[in-house]
């Protein structure tokens, strides 16, 4: 019995092929369109700006927020995915990429963020074997002392919440219910989400990540 | 209760995308460098079930758990919100790694700095919403 346990365990710890994506992604978007809901994780902060008093400053936060609480829901459930995953099935903690990866991130980072073969699932996670320390530190608090982690902590968060409302939806609602529902709209947003990454990861990352403070 | 359901389906999403990586920042940029099929396989995969799936909802063939069949809005054609909003959304996507979704699953697996991501976050929505009006759709 404990054997079994111990492989089911196993079974999950170890990385999960792409098209699980396929099962996890389809299996939310069904039960959220059983329950009469949609699939689209960004109106949360706009439910939680209204929750704070938003609505005194723009009108654009005046609605019903008070239903919008399944969706809070959602995300509070994919907090404790997340901290479950992490803690119980995290397997090696290691991201998975190419190794032509691993040389693009030596290549863009400098020499104070380290050259390393294994790259951790999370920036900022200790590499623990061998005597290779952490890899690209940012995800800490300590990081928001430096301009390197505020421009990426505070100044992705700020992006992400400004595009996604402006677009009308993010990588759930436009990338996935959006598609998913062959909305023209949608493509047009991924489209510009593609543009906008590929502007930020070949022309200006590259930059924040060489600033050494 | 009522609300447990949710809580559920947002386990299973957030479970879901921590073992596929799709939280990992270098799985990001491995995307954006085009280096790998296993973030276009996720996004793909995810997209042509998602298909089927609205489908077999806006045909009627599934019900809803209320008994009816569900209602899907179409997207307005204001297409400068979609292109400019997009590119923005796209820049910090890019810029930190992670995605309106991913923020809360990573804020649950420890990364307690992600509380002032997500306030960010609000604040750029905040902001956006208080120039609504003079901002091109």
């Amino acid at each position: 019995m404990y054997e079994t346990f111990e492989q089911i365990h196993a079974f999950i710890s170890q990385p999960w092929p792409w098209w699980m994506g396929g099962i996890t992604i389809g299996s939310t978007l069904f039960l959220l369109l059983y329950f009469g809901k949609e699939f689209g994780l960004s109106a949360n902060l706009r439910t939680m700006c209204a929750a704070d008093g938003a609505g005194d400053y723009a009108d654009f936060f005046e609605f019903d927020w008070g239903k919008q609480g399944w969706n809070l829901m959602v995300a509070l459930g994919a907090m404790f995915g997340g901290y479950i995953a992490a803690n119980y099935f995290g397997g090696d903690g290691m991201a998975h990429v190419s190794q032509a990866t691993v040389d693009t991130l030596n290549q863009i980072a400098g020499q104070d963020l380290l050259t390393t073969k294994t790259v951790p699932l999370i920036p900022g996670k200790d590499v623990i074997h061998d005597d290779v320390p952490a890899f690209w530190n940012l995800y800490s608090w300590g990081s928001l002392f430096t301009l390197r982690g505020l421009l990426i902590i505070v100044g992705g968060g700020f992006l992400i919440g400004f595009g996604a409302r402006y677009a009308g939806g993010c990588t759930s609602g436009h990338a996935i219910s959006g598609l998913a529902d062959l909305q023209i709209p949608s493509l047009v947003a991924v489209v510009g989400f593609f543009v906008g990454g590929l502007l930020m990861t070949w022309l200006i990352l590259p930059h924040i990540l060489r600033i050494g403070f | 209760m009522k609300l447990f359901k949710y809580m559920v389906v947002g386990f299973m999403f957030g479970f879901g995308m921590w073992k596929l990586e799709a939280i990992s920042t270098f799985r990001i940029i491995e995307m954006f460098h085009f280096q790998s099929f296993h973030m276009y396989g996720i996004i793909i995969s995810g997209v042509v079930l998602g298909i089927i799936i609205t489908q077999l909802f806006k045909q009627g063939k599934v019900k809803t758990i209320q008994g009816i069949t569900h209602t899907f809005n179409d997207k307005s054609h204001e297409w400068w919100r979609y292109i400019l909003g997009g590119i923005i959304f796209g820049m910090g996507w890019a810029l930190t790694g992670v995605c309106s979704g991913m923020m809360f699953v990573l804020m649950g697996s420890g990364y307690t700095v992600f509380a002032i991501f997500i306030a960010s976050a609000m604040l750029g929505t905040f902001t956006y919403g208080y120039f609504r009006k003079v901002l091109p759709h």
